[in-house]
């Protein structure tokens, strides 16, 4: 009797020491990456980054400026499309279509395209957008980024607008108000934050996306703010720069990955800032 | 709720344009009732669209190889007069370390959502929670760089010597674990796609073990069972189907993953039988040959990516009706 109870008592003890192991093992991998980051990355950050231009081969000077305006921009007119596009295809989900069949297959869509490869969606816009417009431009890399962010986004806003209490809607109903304006007086306003983390969470999600860019919106090494050619960005620029030979362009990749990262996180941190306080009302 | 008033229903109380007041709603509510519906249906347009323009592209590919273009080990986009290209390569290369980094991930993610759930004491729940899930936010890019100049030194000079003794001249392992240690290698690439898809198997185990209901745990522990054995014969069992379509959604963004391959794996089209050689996979290639491609070479590779779609959305749409299922489940 007493050796069965060992044994139990033992294997528990076990499989307790592994996934304390396994959960070590996941947050060393974190504080390691984020460790090789900050070491690398704060030694080239500068000023100069900020404001100078990404050089040519060789160069010993130059920023990221035009990379990080190129990346802020793709990235808001990114969101500007598919945060819209997912908001109303949401709501639909969520508003009119609850049960309906078309519904169910939106919703079963959409969670596919949630982790379609991002390659895939290059190619998509490529053989959609650049080939017709003739050439790579910063409005075929903005349009792949909106693909990316529309699924997230209709995936929250269906969320949230579902945890909205029915008694509001018949409450509003009751008062003669349309069905539109429940939708986005009452509705919109009751699942506020949920929706803005989504937004946010999609935000980060294609701020640092690369492989849809490679041959959307290219990169160049120039100022450029002309949406139809093609424009820096830092994803593609870290990709370029960080197999190189030139020693300051390894070193800038370094830096702009640290940029990327921290911005990333800090809008991971803040959608759960919100989040946090969501389910605390 | 003193901001609930609304502009337009106090105009409309007014008696004079009432009439034009309710004409005015409906087309309102018409207008975005149409609004959110065509954005709906945008969402069956892309997925449609990803198809159609996929196929269009890799048309010229699909007339010149057919089926052969699965079972071609030859890529060799510049012989004259027609280029011989074949998916082997990169099928084998993207299965192995899809294959390679489940094996690591599955059983850790899983332990460490075992962690978080069942013995963690609650004061560390959230902050390590948000820790792997932060994980999960990082840019693939970074990983890629990460493991380009970190962690595939450390393995090849490290690790990869001590497991390729350690096979030695044993028949199958010996050739799986043979050849020279390699900087660019599958295994390298394995391990960074592992370190990737280990938050998302993590806080999709986390989440579905909390589907279980409390009342069953208690009872198991109540008849005196360990952590593990509650684990073991009532919250697995439970949350199987749930566990099976997390990790099935974790395959699907392994198999598709690119920019943290891409730099270590070396882009070699050939299938050595080792994990330690250079390989590519179906993504890394697309990424690295696709902007200087073009005519058949170019199909070709939107052939793979159509490939890679496919393979991905099978294995997704099996993930999403597995979670489905354990949903009703727990609704009921």
């Amino acid at each position: 009797m007493n050796s069965i109870y060992r044994t139990r008592s033992r294997t528990d003890k076990l499989i307790r020491a592994l996934c304390f192991a396994a959960t070590i093992f996941g947050l060393v991998w974190l504080g390691l990456i984020l460790f090789t980051l900050l070491w690398n990355g704060l030694a080239g950050l500068h000023l100069s980054v900020f404001t100078q231009m990404t050089p040519p081969p060789g160069s010993k000077t130059g920023g990221l400026a035009n990379a990080i305006v190129g990346s802020i921009l793709m990235t808001a007119i990114g969101v500007g499309i598919g945060a819209p596009l997912g908001l109303f295809a949401g709501t639909y989900l969520a508003e009119y279509g609850r049960h309906e069949k078309l519904s169910f297959y939106v919703r079963f869509i959409n969670d596919i395209l949630l982790s379609a490869p991002s390659i895939v969606i290059g190619l998509f816009i490529y053989g959609a957008v650049v080939v017709p417009m003739g050439g790579f431009s910063a409005f075929a890399g903005s349009l792949a980024l909106a693909v990316i962010v529309a699924p997230v986004v209709v995936r929250t806003t269906e969320d949230m607008l579902l945890l909205v209490p029915n008694q509001l809607r018949e409450a509003s109903a009751a008062l003669g108000l349309p069905r539109s304006l429940m939708i986005r007086r009452i509705a919109y306003r009751a699942a506020r934050t949920g929706i803005i983390t989504g937004i946010l969470l999609a935000t980060a999600r294609v701020a640092g996306e690369t492989a849809p860019l490679l041959f959307t919106a290219l990169s160049n090494q120039f100022w450029n703010l002309n949406l139809t050619k093609t424009m820096a960005n830092l994803p593609v620029t870290i990709n370029n720069f960080v197999q190189s030979p030139y020693e300051y362009w390894r070193q800038l990749a370094w830096t702009g990955a640290l940029l990327i990262t921290l911005a990333v996180l800090a809008l991971n941190v803040i959608a759960r800032l919100l989040d946090a306080e969501r389910k605390t009302k | 709720m003193t901001d609930m008033a609304v502009p337009g229903v106090v105009d409309a109380a007014k008696p004079f344009d009432r009439a034009r007041a309710l004409a005015a709603f409906r087309l309102g509510d018409q207008t975005f009732y149409w609004v959110t519906r065509i954005c709906a249906l945008t969402v069956l347009f892309i997925l449609g669209g990803i198809i159609l323009s996929l196929i269009i592209g890799a048309w010229p590919a699909m007339q010149a190889f057919g089926l052969e273009f699965l079972v071609t080990r030859r890529w060799a986009p510049q012989v004259s007069p027609s280029p011989v290209l074949g998916a082997l390569g990169p099928i084998y290369g993207t299965l192995v370390t899809s294959f390679i980094a489940m094996l690591i991930a599955v059983p850790v993610g899983i332990g460490i959502a075992i962690f978080l759930t069942e013995l963690c004491p609650p004061v560390l729940r959230r902050p390590v929670g948000i820790a792997i899930e932060l994980l999960a936010g990082i840019p693939s890019i970074i990983y890629g760089m990460w493991g380009f100049f970190v962690l595939a030194p450390f393995m090849t000079n490290h690790v990869q010597p001590v497991m390729i003794g350690l096979f030695e001249g044993v028949p199958v392992l010996g050739t799986i674990f043979g050849g020279p240690p390699s900087y660019l290698s599958l295994f390298n690439a394995a391990l960074v796609l592992a370190i990737m898809i280990l938050p998302f198997i993590t806080a999709i185990s986390r989440d579905v073990f909390t589907t279980v209901p409390p009342m069953l745990k208690e009872s198991a522990y109540g008849l005196g069972c360990t952590t593990w054995e509650v684990v073991n014969n009532v919250v697995i069992p439970f949350t199987r189907v749930g566990v099976i379509g997390g990790i099935m959604l974790a395959l699907g963004r392994a198999l598709g993953e690119t920019m943290a391959v891409t730099f270590i794996i070396g882009n070699s089209f050939q299938i050595n039988g080792s994990i330690f050689a250079p390989g590519t996979t179906i993504s890394a290639a697309i990424a690295s040959e696709f902007a200087e491609a073009s005519g058949l070479h170019q199909s070709a590779l939107i052939l793979l990516g159509l490939l890679l779609f496919v393979l991905t959305f099978i294995v997704l749409a099996s993930a999403r009706i597995m979670l489905a299922r354990l949903e009703r489940k727990a609704g009921n």
